[in-house]
């Protein structure tokens, strides 16, 4: 497409194109109604002179005779920027009067009509153009009483002049203006065209010019730049999955693969084989568990579990987690405590449950004690305190907070943000089993819910937090409400 | 594995061949009678005459999907069990799986005891005597009116979630339940713990009803879940 021809596709033009026609149609119609009643009106004068004229030359035709008459239309022939007479003999033969030639037939007939004439001291051969009226007097004798139309013409020509450069005025000054406005426009928009093809060729990083002005298209621009910026952000997420999955899911496969295949290659006996094949599916299952955590993640970042929201109280989920994970606690040598209050939610129960369990997980995995900063006085109040980990509900604001505290070594501030993407597995725990993908979810379940996940420093140990936005409503009525604490050691 | 009644008649209704085949080989060896059927219309009309005591669906096949299939088998009154078997294993998936009228949702890939053991309590359910009022297995009592438990002349002790956990196992004993059977079923809760937590109760429970007796009751089925029943069968 041309550089011309896209200018007049855009919408700037064409829209002044429109207004451009509709302005114009307006001027003429004002001028055509102008002129057409100027017309009307200097008709109607001309008229109203010729008859008075005719009435008065009758007159004295009626009272002085044809010798009266003659004298009168001579005498008012010869005045400057007279009217046109002629009086003619029955035969038709000009006898007075200052009209030269005249359109033939117009004599003949009786009352108003419109005829060429040329005036008798005219020397040149132009036509012009008069009304005149022709009346028959008495004998036969006529008498034409009429008015040049010259002033009714110079005035039409006047007004086709204006009409014609208001308009040439009006489609230059439009179109130039068209053409302006549409120039500015496709610049940016060309602008725009450009970076979302340059974006489209896979440079995601590209953003659009935003201009300081602040009309629609900035603010178009500007929206869309926020979506680049979501889109970015997931392309980088799926890419960053992808190319973890390729690296923690192919490692798990790879001992899959050489486990069978050694089990094929050595003859074994049935108990070695039957071992082989036990070890295969458990790794599988690890597999599997894998998989659904990603497939929950991903479907809790994509916000597909909205669905499935009700109304719940956070402080049974932590009792009920609690619950579940307090006989392994204890298994480890650790001791699980809840700490509630009546934290009303609106969200998917189940995943909120799991985004806690998996903090609980943690916990007891991780939140252990150092062996160096025990105090060495077995049984003292510290040793059992930092064996704690404490399950809280509670109200902040109108945040809901699910917090799961432990008094292990914490994760290192530098590190924190890192601990939450996926498959990331701190140093300190890769000697446990575990998929790396337990903060990832809980972080992406607390983001479906339009919160976060908070990971602070228990002074010393990890205090990683679900902080929820109460749903709306309900944090005023529980303002109004005592808290109910309740307390429950394990 | 046996089957608890060599007559349980099973109806597959599954579009893969491969797993069809699979499911029909392996149900057949532990002493079913396991009719297939591969696609919707033709498992609607084999469900609807046949007498079957549990079907396992599909949720995926072609001609009729497997919850229409159930939604419509139930418009007709025809209360068999069904399991659902689906590719998508999340939350609401499940919930609208059972909603149409699904008896119990198991999401692949599932293994075969997992599938076993749920199909076994399914028929149970369908087949058994109504909810009771006392369990009993060997010398062990459950009452689940007074929630008293004694085994033998022994007054037992126990938390309320343990009780719930013990009423469970004794409601199928005699049958497998998994631990996600146990996780669903006694704390309602359907995801996947990356760690052993339910074996630690069963540990806890068992310390309380085994321990200091001579014949244990609670049993750990490898590669399956647990299992309580009275002696060796």
């Amino acid at each position: 497409m041309t550089a011309f021809g896209k200018l007049i596709r855009t919408t700037a033009f064409r829209l002044t194109l429109a207004y451009l026609f509709l302005f114009a149609l307006f001027a003429a119609s004002l001028l055509g109604y102008f002129a057409w009643n100027t017309r009307r009106m200097i008709t109607e004068q001309i008229t109203t002179t010729v008859n008075a004229e005719v009435g008065v030359i009758s007159d004295i035709f009626g009272r002085r005779g044809l010798h009266g008459l003659i004298q009168t239309i001579e005498n008012r022939a010869l005045r400057p920027g007279a009217n046109l007479y002629l009086v003619t003999t029955p035969e038709g033969r000009a006898i007075a009067g200052n009209v030269g030639s005249l359109a033939p037939g117009v004599m003949a007939t009786s009352g108003w009509s419109e005829t060429a004439y040329r005036r008798l001291d005219e020397q040149d051969n132009t036509d012009h153009r008069a009304l005149v009226h022709v009346t028959e007097l008495d004998n036969g004798f006529r008498l034409l009483v009429g008015r040049d139309l010259e002033e009714r013409r110079r005035l039409f020509g006047i007004v086709a002049k204006a009409a014609q450069w208001s308009l040439l005025v009006v489609i230059v000054l439009g179109l130039g203006g068209g053409i302006f406005v549409a120039r500015r426009v496709l610049r940016r928009i060309d602008a725009m065209t450009g970076t979302t093809q340059r974006i489209m060729a896979g440079d995601l990083s590209g953003r659009l010019p935003v201009g300081r002005s602040g009309d629609e298209l900035d603010r178009l621009a500007e929206n869309l730049n926020a979506m680049l910026e979501r889109i970015e952000a997931l392309m980088m997420g799926l890419k960053e999955v992808s190319d973890n999955i390729a690296h923690d899911l192919k490692t798990p496969l790879t001992r899959l693969r050489n486990r069978a295949e050694e089990a094929l290659a050595k003859s074994g006996s049935e108990a070695e084989y039957r071992c082989a094949l036990e070890r295969t599916i458990e790794e599988s299952d690890g597999l599997i568990r894998t998989f659904n955590a990603l497939l929950m993640i991903a479907r809790a970042e994509s916000g597909q579990a909205r669905g499935n929201m009700d109304d719940f109280d956070g402080a049974d989920v932590a009792n009920g987690i609690q619950e579940l994970y307090e006989p392994l606690a204890e298994d480890d040598g650790m001791t699980l405590r809840v700490k509630t209050e009546s934290t009303p939610l609106h969200g998917n129960r189940e995943l909120i449950s799991q985004a806690l369990a998996n903090l609980v997980e943690n916990a007891i995995k991780y939140g252990k004690p150092l062996a160096a900063v025990q105090p060495l006085s077995a049984g003292s109040a510290a040793a059992a305190n930092s064996k704690e980990i404490l399950i809280e509900a509670r109200r902040d604001g109108d945040q809901v907070l699910l917090s799961v505290t432990d008094h292990g070594p914490g994760i290192p501030a530098s590190d924190r943000k890192h601990a939450v993407e996926r498959f990331v597995r701190l140093e300190a725990s890769r000697t446990q089993p575990g998929s790396g993908l337990g903060l990832s979810l809980a972080s992406a379940v607390a983001t479906l819910h339009g919160g976060e996940l908070r990971l602070d420093d228990a002074h010393p140990g990890l205090s990683a937090t679900l902080a929820i936005p109460a749903p709306a409503g309900v944090s005023d009525r529980l303002a109004a409400q005592t808290p109910d604490v309740s307390q429950k050691a394990a | 594995m046996t089957a608890t009644d060599p007559q349980m008649r099973l109806l597959i209704i599954e579009d893969d061949r491969e797993s069809a085949d699979y499911l029909v080989k392996a149900f057949r060896e532990v002493g079913y009678v396991a009719d297939l059927a591969s696609d919707g219309e033709e498992g609607l009309a084999l469900a609807d005459s046949g007498d079957y005591d549990v079907l396992v669906i599909d949720r995926m096949l072609p001609k009729r999907d497997g919850l229409s299939l159930i939604g419509t088998l139930r418009e007709k009154g025809n209360r068999t069990p069904a399991l659902i078997l689906s590719a998508l294993g999340q939350v609401d998936d499940r919930i609208k799986g059972l909603r149409a009228g699904g008896d119990d949702y198991l999401p692949k890939p599932y293994s075969f005891a997992e599938l076993l053991a749920r199909v076994e309590v399914l028929s149970r359910r369908h087949g058994g005597p109504a909810e009771e009022t006392a369990y009993r297995v060997g010398d062990l009592e459950l009452d689940r009116l007074s929630h008293r438990v004694a085994r033998g002349k022994d007054e037992l002790t126990l938390q309320p979630r343990e009780f719930r956990l013990l009423e469970y196992l004794m409601k199928h004993a005699g049958q497998v339940v998994t631990r996600t059977m146990l996780l669903e079923n006694v704390w309602d809760y359907h995801f996947d713990p990356q760690t052993n937590v339910i074996d630690v109760h069963i540990s806890r429970l068992r310390s309380k009803i085994d321990k200091g007796f001579e014949r244990p009751l609670l049993h750990t089925i490898r590669g399956a879940g647990y299992m309580i029943r009275d002696g060796i069968r």
